[in-house]
């Protein structure tokens, strides 16, 4: 397998690494370049030449800098006139495409389709869940939420490559961060101290509610995940990171999240598996109104509130110092 | 309930015009939140409570946030309490 390929020595693939590597310059040797013949002038005549060429230089600046103000100003004043015309382009257009929407409740609107009045007549029992929006989001369209949750995790990933400060980029970054961080930070504020240990709690307490009564009350993973990572964000704003530390790392998130994400899909494919083949289920459905109930839904929003969850706490360390 | 509907809308007006007319980052994004929650509460008016949880924890909360960290990035917030009291 490592063996080296023989033709590889010499060939255009290897050229164009060296030159992707910037150890292979195709140009060497072959453009015409000249030395500066030093035989020429003297150092006084060289002197001469330099002064005359800065002066030179800096009449041309200032000629240059005239003509970049004025081109600017020009630039500037096109600019604002391109706004304006699009914006009120922009609004003209949406406004006219509001007018030719059905009325509100129009029962001829398009939306009323055979679609939505099957999830309306049939959600309950053939999901379980009392909240026909938990209904539909997990169990008729769970691939969708699917590919959302993911998109989160790729977003979540794109902060960390752009905003990441690694720990071999440079010597004193992370410390001069860290630094920068602990000047903007509330030191110990007892006041925000006082209302988060009030406060936290119940903001947690409310979320993992919402998350766990997705299918039976308005809510889900989602909006539940979301007001979990506030309060996170929260107890960090107050607390500092040595106590949100202690319970949430980058590993625990990552560990988390790919897990959460892992579980839904197995879980959805055996959905999706006995669905289209006709299979039995051995999840049922149970009674509607309980807490479990509505088969595979409560688990999922689980999933969904802890990607979320922890994705907005990411991104709010993220943005704030660059890493855990 | 229908002139706190409009009077709902009339300040989503003024807050979505205030934005952009507002010089500082940091009124524009605190105008942002106040835009956000009127939004939810004019979501729970139009009896779509999922979205009114949505939009108060991900419009007011989590994104001005990240606004706010964002700004603080770009040492756009002044610290300074001399300078805090002007404008």
């Amino acid at each position: 397998m490592s063996r080296p390929n023989p033709s590889y020595e010499g060939s255009r693939r290897q050229k164009f690494m060296q030159w992707l590597k910037g150890e292979y310059d195709p140009s060497e040797g072959k453009l015409e370049t000249t030395e500066p013949d030093t035989s020429l002038f003297t150092d006084s005549e060289y002197h001469e030449i330099h002064l005359y060429l800065r002066n030179e230089y800096a009449d041309n600046e200032e000629h240059f800098r005239r003509g970049v103000r004025k081109h600017l100003t020009r630039i500037q004043k096109l600019y604002r006139l391109m706004a304006v015309i699009t914006a009120i382009f922009m609004t003209v257009l949406l406004l006219w495409a509001v007018s030719y929407e059905p009325s509100y409740g129009d029962p001829n609107a398009p939306e009323n389709n055979e679609v939505a009045t099957r999830y309306i007549e049939h959600g309950l029992a053939e999901t379980g869940a009392i909240n026909i929006v938990a209904g539909m989001i997990l169990d008729y369209r769970a691939f969708d939420t699917f590919g959302e949750s993911c998109v989160l995790f790729v977003a979540l990933c794109c902060v960390l490559i752009l905003l990441r400060v690694d720990a071999d980029e440079e010597a004193g970054s992370h410390a001069r961060e860290a630094m920068f961080d602990r000047h903007f930070e509330p030191k110990n504020d007892i006041i925000l101290q006082r209302m988060c240990r009030v406060l936290v709690p119940a903001i947690v307490i409310f979320g993992i509610y919402v998350v766990l009564n997705g299918h039976l009350s308005p809510g889900g993973g989602f909006s539940g995940g979301a007001i979990i990572g506030t309060g996170l964000i929260l107890y960090l704003t107050a607390f500092g990171f040595a106590n949100t530390e202690r319970f949430m790392t980058e590993k625990v998130a990552r560990l988390f999240s790919v897990a959460a994400l892992t579980f839904y899909c197995f879980a959805k494919s055996y959905s999706f598996y006995t669905g289209a083949n006709h299979l039995p289920s051995v999840i049922s459905t149970g009674t509607p109104g309980a807490i479990l109930s509505a088969g595979l839904i409560v688990y999922l929003n689980i999933c969904v509130g802890i990607v979320v969850a922890c994705t907005m706490y990411s991104f709010y360390v993220l943005f704030r110092k660059g890493g855990y | 309930m229908t002139a706190l509907r409009i009077l709902l809308l009339i300040f989503l007006i003024i807050c979505a015009v205030a934005v952009s007319f507002s010089k500082r980052l940091l009124v524009s994004i605190i105008i942002y939140m106040a835009f956000s929650l009127i939004m939810s509460i004019l979501w729970m008016i139009l009896e779509s409570p999922d979205l009114a949880i949505t939009e108060a924890a991900v419009g007011a909360g989590v994104t001005s946030i990240l606004f706010f960290v964002m700004l603080k990035k770009i040492q756009s917030i002044q610290m300074d309490p001399d300078q805090e009291d002007e404008s």
